[in-house]
């Protein structure tokens, strides 16, 4: 199968194009870049010396192909999105466009104007912990946010089974590419550079995410933190009735035993109790810890994922993975480092 | 001399094999649920929650 990225410039469009020219079924047809067009796959992202003799295209000069990525800005997939589907029989969306299927909700967090809703219809959440069946033979997908993903996968076990009493309280961590290539003051390397800074204390458009897949009211904080890669975020939450620590972790076992991107970390140093990104740059892993005080009446659920790959790009490949029949971990093999 | 024997984890109730040479004090990992156990007794073996291994964080 041959695959096209829209958007390859940026840094999910690299992620995207690193784990494609690796996919063992895929081919990496072409890869566009407004910017970059007629330049090398190594303009942008020099990490692929020596990976791929490809150079990026212009919009206009795209071919059909298998499957279409789109790694634009917000905005970008629901205008062309008519335009981007002629171009393969299968689309893989990572902006936010697709993302919220209630009005209201999507106008809070995005006003402007509303995607077309018979294209909205057809796609299936990018989440295969929760959506795994019906992303199987879906021909348009749509990839949750970063810290989105992260908070989902902390807090849905909890929330399925009724254990969340009042809103989940979220505090999340990012690294700085979280924020995207172009720069701004913000992430100008005097300002962002040893900075804790709390970007976002109310109104995270991810919390809309996070609300429609776990039914259940959140707040989040975001935090700007001095790292590239990477989300932690701590979910903390008020059980609806008094739990024990081996209980709650039966009901995350039960959820994600057959998960192969999920792991649940239950090592007894402090050093490694608590997931980390660091040790998960690259890979598509989704580390979850879990702290309950011992009144049995405050958890804490802790992810940690790569903010780029589990976050946006390795996901994408999943999901297309179990989309079209391959096995679900094709391309995504790789472990991470440490120390990293 | 022991000998090799399968007992639960405490913690999630699956069968925990245990080496022929494990001690008393050995620590296991549950195949089933990751958690680190000590072994707390033998013939046949008992296990409890590994202790943890706790830092000074500023406290």
């Amino acid at each position: 199968m041959r695959a096209t990225v829209i958007g390859a410039g940026g840094y999910i469009g690299g992620e995207l194009v690193r784990l494609l020219l690796q996919h063992p079924h895929l081919e990496l047809a072409q890869a566009t870049s407004t910017r970059l067009r007629g330049r090398p796959l190594t303009a942008a992202h020099p990490n692929l010396r020596g990976q791929s003799d490809l150079s990026f295209v212009a919009e206009e000069d795209l071919k059909e192909s298998d499957v279409v990525f789109l790694a634009v800005p917000h905005g970008a997939s629901a205008k062309n999105i008519a335009a981007w589907s002629a171009l393969a029989p299968m689309v893989v969306d990572l902006s936010a466009d697709f993302r919220l299927h209630d009005p209201v909700r999507r106008e809070r967090h995005y006003p402007g104007a509303a995607p077309d809703e018979v294209w909205l219809s057809r796609f299936r959440p990018g989440i295969p912990e929760l959506h795994r069946e019906e992303l199987r033979g879906a021909s348009h997908i749509s990839v949750p946010g970063c810290m989105a993903n992260a908070a989902i996968l902390a807090l849905h076990p909890l929330a399925a089974a009724g254990l969340v009493e009042g809103p989940a309280l979220i505090d999340a961590r990012t690294g700085s590419s979280g924020g995207g290539r172009t720069p701004d003051e913000g992430s100008h390397h005097p300002e962002r550079s040893g900075a804790l800074r709390m970007a976002k204390p109310h109104g995270h458009r991810h919390t809309a995410e996070i609300e429609q897949a776990c039914e259940v009211p959140v707040h989040m904080t975001v935090t700007g933190i001095e790292a590239v890669r990477g989300i932690q975020v701590a979910c903390h939450i008020t059980p609806s009735r008094a739990v024990t620590e081996r209980e709650v972790w039966a009901l995350y076992r039960a959820a994600y035993r057959d998960e192969p991107f999920v792991r649940l970390v239950r090592e007894r140093s402090a050093l490694r109790r608590i997931p980390d990104p660091k040790i998960l740059s690259g890979t598509n892993y989704c580390d979850i810890g879990l702290s309950l005080n011992a009144e049995g009446d405050h958890l804490i659920v802790v992810s940690a994922i790569d903010n780029l790959v589990k976050g946006g790009a390795g996901n994408a490949v999943q999901c297309f993975n179990i989309a079209v029949g391959h096995d679900e971990t094709a391309g995504l093999a790789f472990a991470g480092l440490h120390p990293a | 001399m022991t000998t090799a024997t399968t007992s639960t984890c405490p913690e999630c109730e699956e069968i925990v094999p245990t080496a022929p040479d494990a001690r008393v004090t050995s620590i296991v990992v549950c195949p089933a649920c990751q958690v680190e156990l000590e072994i707390i007794g033998l013939d046949p073996a008992e296990f409890a929650l590994a202790p943890e291994i706790e830092e000074d964080f500023g406290e």
